[in-house]
């Protein structure tokens, strides 16, 4: 129990599944351009997840066009419209940095059975 | 100097979204609805002031000179009592209460309070030197200042000279902080950024002295 949680209660959100290292998410992320919203998706697997409470983060990782792109979020951020795992992977680390210097077959995650 | 002051405690500092989904960084500071023990008065005192207190306090626990000024001015006995400069006191009696409502979301406000004492600290720590090289045959120097004037002439230290020395425990006032929400139900008012001293440390907050006052000049 942080002091400060009187003030985050209202931030936190209560409908994000459940999800960890090595899982492939679909993030439905809110944008804005000028006065119009659309929801994009970013989908990789969750390298990483940091923090605590309301401040807590996590980073995706997605190839695109060959070109590695690894995105942060806030958990409890109010852009993000929906999380979907997509599948769940078997790690065996919480942070999978080893992952950015590898392609291709070796880069796969195994799946969770 | 202010038009209206308040007194808090530091809580904490967490963050919250804005309309834009923009993340602030803010500082929690709850504001107990404090009580006007005594008004200070120009004539009187030589300076207009409140002084007041906030929360309870066993009454047993007081000293006797104590519990006669509670007394004198019929006030129930707070956790401390507090002055607070004012610019015009004429609007204040003895007993009166305030509260957070005095503040409003998006106004600008000074907030002072004792920073965190670091005790006597060098000139890299306080004053942002730069130290001597670790290598290059430096031998015990490597965190000195060097040199700190000349010779002969002036034959002496210029004052004013940055050296090491006592860092922190001091009164440091923020200015223009940003008031991001003001919940007189839960009385908590939080800050837009980073407020002196540790979690728990007494914090005053007065309106903006100087600069942008209201929400309308945007920014920060």
């Amino acid at each position: 129990m942080k002091p400060t949680d009187v003030v985050d209660q209202s931030s936190l959100r209560d409908d994000i599944p459940d999800f960890a290292p090595g899982d492939t998410l679909k993030v439905h992320v809110r944008v804005v351009e000028g006065t119009r919203e659309r929801v994009q998706i970013f989908q990789g697997a969750v390298i990483r997840r940091q923090g605590g409470g309301l401040q807590e983060t996590f980073t995706v990782r997605k190839l695109s066009f060959g070109v590695g792109v690894e995105r942060t979020f806030p958990v409890h951020s109010p852009t993000i419209s929906k999380i979907e795992v997509v599948t769940r992977g078997d790690v065996r680390r919480a942070k999978l940095y080893y992952l950015r210097d590898r392609v291709g077959k070796s880069a796969k995650i195994k799946e969770k059975r | 100097m202010a038009t209206k002051t308040i007194v808090g405690e530091k809580v904490g500092m967490t963050q919250v979204w804005d309309d834009n989904n923009n993340v602030i960084p803010v500082t929690v500071v709850r504001v107990t609805p404090c009580r006007v023990v005594q008004v200070k008065t120009p004539e009187t005192d030589g300076y207009s002031a409140l002084q007041v207190t906030y929360g309870t306090k066993d009454a047993r626990k007081l000293t006797k000179p104590v519990a006669g000024h509670y007394d004198n001015a019929g006030v129930e006995p707070g956790v401390r009592l507090v002055e607070l400069r004012i610019d015009d006191v004429s609007g204040y009696s003895v007993g009166q209460e305030i509260s957070v409502d005095l503040l409003e979301a998006g106004e600008r406000v000074d907030v002072t309070a004792i920073s965190k004492g670091k005790g006597f600290a060098g000139t890299m720590k306080r004053h942002n030197f730069g130290g001597i090289g670790a290598s290059h045959g430096a031998h015990r120097a490597h965190r000195k200042p060097g040199s700190i004037g000349q010779c002969a002439t002036p034959a002496r230290v210029f004052k004013g000279m940055r050296m090491a020395g006592q860092m922190g425990n001091e009164k440091v006032t923020i200015l223009n902080l940003k008031v991001v929400q003001a919940d007189a139900e839960q009385n908590i008012v939080l800050v837009k950024g980073a407020v002196p001293g540790p979690n728990g440390g007494v914090v005053l907050i007065r309106d903006a002295v100087k600069g942008a006052k209201s929400s309308e000049k945007g920014g920060n």
